[in-house]
């Protein structure tokens, strides 16, 4: 049995659909929907089970961090942050640490380099395990939640061990990590890697050749390559449409131009390629994570030694620091007026595009059923869309 | 799409029959991790109170509160921190951060209590199932957030300070000031411990922003003697000081010397208060201590036309004539005074009250009278042959060291007494190329003077004899004299009070010496104070008010002649004390 897929590219003008007319029926999901990865809502104009239009509405995760940020000191700031991209903390952690370390000149020891490697890789795996039962949730498949949310707890397990925390690790500090590796840590990694390898087998397996989700994802939300540029698009929902960027290799920042790795390129573009994508990338982290391990230095200091927290100022400049997330580039642009204080954080998660723009873009023409999937095929966390 | 994409799914059966991660709470258990950040834990007795917590603490979670049966005392603000779990969010930056490191956390998950208020505790005050968990978050060795070690202060090399007079201490440079400042957590709690509550988190701040001359004026608020204070303080300040509860503390004393001595005295004028207009008053000061001579200056700052008399030939008293130049050198201390006397404030030098200056001729001519004439007179050792030519007074050899005269101390020199000074007489006969053995009736810790200088005057190449009880003094046919004393032990003869030595029958040592110092205290020379003067006395020492005011009308009186502590800095505060009563006398408000 063949079916072929074409690929419908939406509009770029918003339709204006006369709703007084009786054809159309005007439906809300979210703000509370499994479906929308976190708290937004979309207005969906159908017309029959197909929607004609969508609007995107955020604003009911607003907690206003920037500005939160801009009362509180350097080192205050830094249990803040994490909190603005919930399901992926540590990438607001590092970025985070890592643009105070710049302005301030700060040379953060080696050890913690690699530290800051293992626990941004640990979180890609944790994340990527959560967005997968998302996915084959939103079109129906259940099973895959609770397999991937158990091998997720595994991980958050290593979390609270070598942390303190399961969700909110707090553990890359500016100057370095907080801590370092607890004894039998390392195997306690390896043997859960072990695990969630086996059981992304199962996933592969029951997931990707699963005629119902190649039927509903394949040719699913395609991403043309053009607009790879035009809608600041990054990531996997990038790589799956061929462009290879990656920060990890275009910026080579912490440990990981000493990594042996190839970014991970598709050709479709659409939602069964973007999965497919994501899983392999799953792959990828753990060989990431058992290289990582094998090149970590045993000993030597974890932190750097700062002024005081209470009264620490940053000299005045400005500066970006990005790192690739799951999502792709996530960054924070810091500007410092030389007090103890940020005088402005603004921070660069990708679902501001990918769930806004680009959400609304290819919602046009989608079956109504399929709206869940295709926006976690986008994989776009609200949190960080509303800073 | 082929077969495989239909019969593939069912693979998910094989795992139908696994065991679940979950945890069926509460037929099972998972405890936390060993550094899991659960609820907090405190040792109330390491606690001091300082609030670092608090100040780092993002959410406003904690909240400094007293605690029943805590009183504040030097050191301990009293206080305890009170975590409000509707705010904290677990980040564990107040145990990070926590100076004395007795803030940690449990490795509780879970804890479940209707009342909403119970959230809201004071750890280690409030009992808690978790209080005596093992597990939990601690800071990770190597890991603090706070600089333990104080910034070093350049000295000179031991065998190089005993050639020579010259200061030991070298000061901080910029750098380094800025560096200590930033130690500082501006907690306050040295501010109740220090006798004037100088603004010390103010003044350091002053430092750390390198603004000097706010620094400068926040010192004279209440201290006119900020070179001598940054130099020779018994710094109180620096043992209560909170980031001394898990290492060094804060070098307070170094800082304000640091600003004082940035700061030109041609530029003093324009930085501090200016004096109020002429009230017309006139108040008489004894004694141009540092008492005396802070009385002076907060009265001449209120308006009143203030004339000092000074038995001496130099004014500072102690701080002159009882301090060597190697601790405090003159220049520095001629900066303080000369900026005192720059505000109109005359100083009668070698005019000494007694016979032909009356006291109550003062009170005549004056409309009060501040006596501050401290402790000159030198105790006497009080064993036979106490009176020998070889026996000295250490007030006595410290002044001829510093009047320049020639000290004729000879080449082995005993010094009895543990205070500071028969430190610095021992330091002082060090300098005049003398050997030197200090002799105390306890041991080194019971010794009243500041383990500094003892530590100083032993690296200097002074022998310390413990334990040693003076018997006599006995003439010595080599010239000199022989020191006869007693060895000791120590006994504890009270439950709760320190031991006291009791001396070992027959272990009888003597020694011959050049000189012997006797270093064991002094007392009061009062002298030109009269019956008709209708001052109440007590013990030889004058009774007073808060404000130092005596029995008789318009007198006050303070300093060591008044206080306990006997220290430079006590006296400057009952001068500001007095200062502001005497104001107050004299219509005044007082400040």
């Amino acid at each position: 049995m063949k079916r072929e897929k074409t690929h419908i590219i939406p509009p770029a003008e918003r339709a204006s659909p006369d709703l007084s007319s009786g054809k159309y029926l005007v439906m809300w999901q979210g703000p509370q929907h499994p479906g929308i990865t976190g708290n937004m809502s979309l207005r969906l104009v159908a017309e029959g089970d197909t929607v004609v239009d969508c609007e995107t509405h955020v604003g009911y995760l607003h907690r206003g961090f920037e500005k939160l940020m801009e009362r509180r000191l350097w080192m205050q700031n830094f249990p803040l942050v994490c909190r603005i991209a919930v399901p992926e903390p540590d990438f607001n952690e590092y970025c985070y640490a890592a643009a105070i370390e710049e302005l301030a000149g700060i040379q953060i020891p080696e050890k913690a380099v690699w530290l800051r490697t293992l626990s941004l890789e640990m979180m890609r795996l944790a994340s990527f395990l959560m967005w997968i039962g998302g996915q084959a949730g939103a079109f129906g498949h259940g099973t895959i939640i609770q397999w991937s949310v158990t091998m997720r707890d595994y991980v958050l397990d290593l979390f609270e061990e070598l942390t303190g925390g399961r969700i909110y690790h707090m553990y890359i500090i500016p100057g370095g990590v907080r801590s370092d590796v607890p004894k039998g840590f390392l195997r306690h990694v390896l043997e859960v890697l072990n695990v969630v390898e086996k059981n992304l087998d199962d996933i592969e397996l029951v997931m990707f050749h699963n005629a119902i989700f190649k039927l509903r994802a394949e040719g699913l939300g395609y991403i043309p390559k053009e607009w790879i540029d035009q809608y600041g698009i990054t990531g996997p929902n990038a790589r799956a449409a061929g462009v290879a960027r990656d920060l990890r290799k275009d910026w080579g920042y912490l440990a990981y131009p000493k990594l042996d790795f190839e970014i991970i390129l598709g050709t479709k573009s659409d939602a069964y390629e973007r999965s497919r994508l994501r899983l392999l990338e799953m792959y990828q982290c753990i060989n990431l994570l058992r290289q990582i391990i094998d090149a970590m230095p045993k000993e030597g200091s974890f932190k750097e030694k700062l002024p005081n927290p209470l009264h620490w100022k940053i000299p005045a400049g400005e500066t970006y620091v990005a790192a690739e997330c799951t999502r792709g580039e996530y960054g924070f642009y810091v500007v410092s007026d030389g007090s103890d204080k940020p005088r402005r954080v603004t921070v660069r998660g990708p679902s501001y595009t990918h769930a806004v723009s680009v959400m609304e873009r290819l919602a046009r023409g989608t079956n109504i059923a399929d709206i869940a999937g295709l926006m976690v095929s986008l994989h776009t966390y609200p949190p960080e869309i509303e800073r | 799409m082929d077969i495989k994409d239909f019969i593939a799914p069912f693979a998910v059966w094989k795992r139908a029959f696994e065991k679940p991660f979950t945890v069926k709470k509460p037929i099972d258990q998972r405890p936390g991790a060993p550094r899991y950040r659960g609820f907090h834990k405190n040792d109330v007795e390491k606690c001091v109170g300082c609030g670092t917590c608090e100040a780092i603490c993002m959410n406003k979670a904690i909240d400094l509160v007293p605690v029943a049966g805590r009183e504040a005392k030097a050191g301990d603000s009293g206080l305890r921190p009170k975590i409000d779990y509707g705010r904290c969010c677990w980040c564990a930056l107040c145990v990070d951060i926590c100076p004395s490191g007795s803030l940690s956390m449990s490795n509780e998950y879970l804890w479940i209590d209707r009342d909403p208020d119970a959230f809201r505790y004071v750890p280690g005050v409030d009992k808690k199932p978790w209080d005596e968990a093992k597990l939990g978050y601690a800071r990770a060795e190597g890991y603090r957030l706070l600089e333990g070690k104080r910034v070093e202060m350049a000295e000179l090399p031991h065998a190089e300070a005993i050639k020579s007079f010259l200061e030991l201490v070298r000061g901080y440079s910029r750098e380094q000031a800025e560096k200590e400042a930033d130690r500082c957590v501006s907690c306050g709690v040295c501010v109740a411990s220090c006798p004037v509550h100088m603004d010390i988190p103010g003044y350091i701040k002053a430092v750390r922003d390198g603004d000097l001359t706010t620094g400068l004026r926040l010192l004279y608020e209440t201290n006119p003697f900020p070179e001598a204070c940054g130099r020779v303080c018994t710094h109180l300040c620096e043992e209560a000081c909170s980031i001394g509860s898990g290492g060094d503390p804060v070098a307070i004393r170094w800082l304000k010397r640091y600003i004082a001595d940035q700061v030109e005295l041609s530029n003093y004028g324009q930085i501090l208060p200016r004096a109020e207009p002429s009230t017309g008053k006139k108040v008489a000061v004894i004694g141009a201590g540092p008492g005396g001579l802070s009385a002076a200056y907060y009265l001449a700052l209120l308006g009143h036309k203030v004339t000092v008399f000074e038995k001496d030939e130099a004014a500072g008293g102690m701080l002159r004539y009882g301090i060597p130049e190697y601790r405090l050198p003159y220049p520095a201390l001629d900066k303080d005074i000369g900026y005192i006397e720059s505000l109109g404030v005359e100083i009668k030098r070698g005019a000494a009250v007694g016979p032909g200056l009356s006291l109550a001729s003062l009170r005549r001519d004056f409309d009060a009278v501040y006596i501050s004439t401290g402790l000159p007179l030198a105790y006497g050792l009080e064993i036979p042959g106490d009176s020998h030519p070889s026996v000295l007074d250490g007030v006595a050899v410290l002044a001829a060291a510093t009047r320049g005269e020639a000290l004729g101390l000879g080449a082995k020199v005993a010094v009895i007494g543990g205070g500071n000074v028969a430190m610095d007489a021992a330091r002082t006969a060090l300098r005049n190329g003398a050997s030197v053995d200090i002799l105390y009736r306890r041991r080194e810790e019971d010794m009243p003077a500041d383990p500094q200088e003892i530590a100083e005057a032993k690296a200097e190449g002074a022998r310390l004899i413990e334990k040693a009880i003076p018997l006599e003094v006995k003439d010595a046919e080599e010239g000199g004299a022989r020191f006869v004393w007693n060895e000791a032990r120590m006994v504890q003869k009270e439950e709760g009070k320190r031991p006291v030595p009791e001396t070992i029958p027959g272990a009888i040592r003597e020694e011959r010496y050049d000189s012997i110092i006797a270093a064991i205290g002094q007392g009061p020379e009062l002298s030109f104070v009269t019956e008709e003067d209708g001052i109440a006395m007590k013990r030889f020492k004058p009774q007073v008010s808060r404000e130092g005011k005596t029995s008789a009308g318009k007198v006050f009186a303070g300093g060591d002649l008044v206080n306990d502590r006997k220290d430079a800095i006590s006296a400057i505060a009952d001068g500001h004390r007095a200062a502001q009563g005497i104001d107050r006398l004299l219509g005044g408000k007082g400040a």
